[in-house]
């Protein structure tokens, strides 16, 4: 019976010791996720549109800090947090992060038929309209996730470049070598 | 006292700078004529650094000379006027003299011939008024810096008013070659630009006027220095020519000796530049209440029958100058619309001239010169040419290699794209070109990242937004259903 007990009182005792130190050391000792996952979410659109083919930006941003994908994988994003990303990681980018310019959705007039589906759907409240309204998209808003394109049931909606006028035309870089 | 401002030394040890065949001749010896009433006026409403003007005419509203047709729109913007009296046909896109050959908006006139003014107000004292009233009147008639950049004048005023002005400097440099439009206005109005310069004084508080005229220009220099005598605040200095003497920091050492820091203003060393031309109009603007509505452009190059100055009224197309001088005695290699240095190449014809216009050239193949790049020899011929002390080759490399970030490192925005190392390259590459593409480029990054920011402040309102609504939605439906418990419980104690 004394045997017993002593057994039970000496487990218990170390079972709650060593859990204790355990339990402590994780508090102490916690590894918090790559601090640089969160950064790289910041800089994303947050659009979450799931062109890179991750889920959302989050996933985008751990796929790029841990190297599965690279800093050019955002489409809305487009050169400037391709850069951005690259800077802050110190990548290089193999190929200039070279896109077209951002793209932006377009709705063409003769097409839509006000069902809201888009404006409900866009993540930065760039579509206006209204049931049995014609709707339209300010590009300014627009990052071109492509999610109001894939609601649109009739087609309506497609992403186009935006054409340079004077005040955003940039000088073509000189094609030869120096 | 200001006749020892210059130690002659510190043009010696200058290193920097270009000496192109000026080309001045014959244009400069001929007296300015006026260009006449074209038939079809186009009022640029982007002829001023800054934002455009918005238009406060309405298509088929009949308006007078002088009278406002748009507003400035934003601190830094000029208004714009009708430079004859006739009827709005149209506001729009019209062609432009821009780098891309892209339209911008305009306001265009059919002129009715009559030219008739719409009632000036004038001051027969203008110095007498405040230098508040001054600039205020310098912005009310649309007064831009005429040498090509087009700042608005007032703009500078109000600056100068803001921080401690001692001197203003008068930019009668004139250093591109071919334009003899400051050089004509400096001989013949002389009177105008120097009672300008004083108003000016006035109105950024100054205690004295320099006016920095190239030694290639003796007859100007002659003439302001007769204008000039009775006012003891005003003196007339001979600089050396040379390329880009007329950049503000380079006029501004070499008269005072002292440099602007980089990234800063003439006024941190307390100057205040401005062009000849501009202060004759501020003069014209505070005298007469005359709006900017006329400047003079030197029509020349070698593809030109008879280069000369013409007077010409803002809005004026470019063929209506060219025929004036005669027009063209050959197939030009290429249009240029300010000089041929810092100047913008156009395609068309009906491109109107703006307030910032100094000339209109059309240059033959011999003068354009132009030859296939070939690969960097390392010469250092640009290094020695930078007006700023920049490296254009290294600055060149790194933008070819796409690295936009270390060509501003070494200085890519202290650049003032005056094309001097472009033009002594002995292999040719187009230098200048690679600094505005990266300009153009950092620029355009920053705007994007900007609306990039913007949407994502919007994106997250929606989310906090959707959120909130799930919440609220959720707790009225518990409080439904708590207040349908209460009814039927009470149902089954009664």
């Amino acid at each position: 019976m004394e045997q017993m007990i002593t057994a039970v009182v000496s487990l218990t005792a170390i079972g709650s010791g060593l859990g204790w130190i355990l339990g402590t050391a994780a508090r102490r000792f916690a590894v918090e996720g790559d601090s640089r996952v969160k950064e790289v979410e910041a800089m994303l659109p947050a659009a979450n549109c799931g062109q890179c083919g991750f889920p959302g930006c989050a996933g985008a941003a751990e796929a790029i800090v841990a190297g599965d994908a690279s800093p050019t994988c955002c489409p809305p994003g487009g050169k400037v947090v391709a850069l951005a990303i690259a800077t802050h990681l110190g990548l290089t980018l193999e190929d200039d992060g070279v896109d077209e310019g951002p793209l932006v959705a377009v709705v063409e007039d003769a097409l839509c038929i006000g069902c809201t589906k888009c404006y409900r759907q866009c993540p930065s409240d760039a579509i206006i309209g209204a049931m049995k309204q014609l709707h339209y998209v300010f590009a300014e808003a627009c990052t071109g996730c492509n999610q109001c394109v894939e609601k649109c049931p009739t087609g309506a909606i497609s992403l186009q470049s935006l054409p340079a006028t004077a005040s955003t035309w940039v000088m073509p870089k000189p094609a030869l070598a120096a | 006292m200001a006749h020892f401002v210059i130690p002659p030394i510190r043009h010696l040890l200058t290193r920097w700078g270009i000496h192109p065949d000026a080309h001045k001749f014959p244009a400069a010896d001929l007296g300015i004529v006026d260009a006449g009433l074209p038939p079809l006026i186009v009022l640029p409403l982007a002829q001023q650094a800054g934002a455009p003007a918005r238009p406060v005419v309405k298509v088929g509203e009949h308006v007078l000379k002088g009278q406002r047709v748009a507003d400035p729109a934003g601190a830094i913007s000029a208004a714009v006027h009708a430079s004859t009296s006739g009827t709005v046909i149209a506001i729009g896109e019209a062609p432009m003299p821009h780098p891309s050959g892209l339209p911008g908006l305009a306001i265009s006139l059919r002129p009715d011939g009559e030219d008739r003014w719409v009632e000036l107000h004038g001051d027969p004292y203008p110095i007498r008024l405040e230098p508040a009233e001054i600039s205020r009147r310098v912005a009310e008639a649309g007064v831009v810096g005429m040498g090509g950049a087009a700042f608005p004048a007032a703009v500078k005023l109000a600056l100068g008013q803001r921080s401690a002005i001692d001197t203003v400097i008068l930019n009668g440099s004139e250093c591109e070659p071919y334009l003899s439009c400051d050089d004509r206005v400096m001989r013949e109005n002389a009177a105008d630009i120097i009672e300008g310069s004083r108003l000016i004084m006035r109105a950024t508080g100054a205690k004295r006027v320099l006016v920095g005229i190239e030694d290639n220009k003796p007859e100007a220099i002659d003439a302001m220095k007769v204008a000039a005598h009775p006012f003891p605040e005003v003196s007339v200095v001979k600089i050396p020519s040379r390329y880009p003497m007329g950049a503000e920091r380079q006029l501004i050492y070499t008269l005072l000796g002292v440099e602007p820091p980089a990234g800063g203003r003439a006024a941190d060393v307390g100057v205040v530049v401005h062009n000849v031309g501009t202060a004759a109009a501020v003069w014209r603007a505070l005298r007469y209440g005359e709006p900017l509505i006329e400047r003079v452009v030197t029509v020349a190059g070698g593809a030109i029958a008879s280069p000369r100055n013409l007077r010409a009224r803002v809005g004026t197309p470019l063929q209506w100058l060219i025929d004036r001088a005669g027009g063209l005695s050959r197939q030009p290699a290429r249009m240029v619309v300010g000089g041929p240095m810092m100047g913008v190449a156009v395609g068309d014809l009906d491109i109107p001239i703006g307030k910032g216009a100094s000339g209109v050239l059309a240059l033959t193949h011999a003068e354009v010169g132009e030859r296939e790049p070939s690969a960097c020899i390392r010469c250092g011929s640009c290094v020695s040419a930078c007006p700023v002390g920049l490296l254009p080759l290294e600055m060149a490399n790194r933008i070819h290699a796409g690295e936009l970030g270390q060509a501003e490192d070494i200085g890519l925005r202290d650049c003032l794209t005056c094309g001097a190392c472009g033009y002594v390259c002995p292999s040719r590459i187009p230098l200048v070109q690679y600094f505005m593409h990266a300009r153009g480029e950092l620029v355009a990054l920053e705007r994007e990242g900007k609306r990039l920011d913007r949407v994502r402040e919007l994106t997250e309102a929606r989310s906090g937004r959707l959120e909130r609504e799930a919440r609220e939605k959720a707790e009225a439906q518990a409080r439904r259903k708590a207040e349908r418990a209460a009814a039927a419980k009470k149902e089954t104690a009664a």
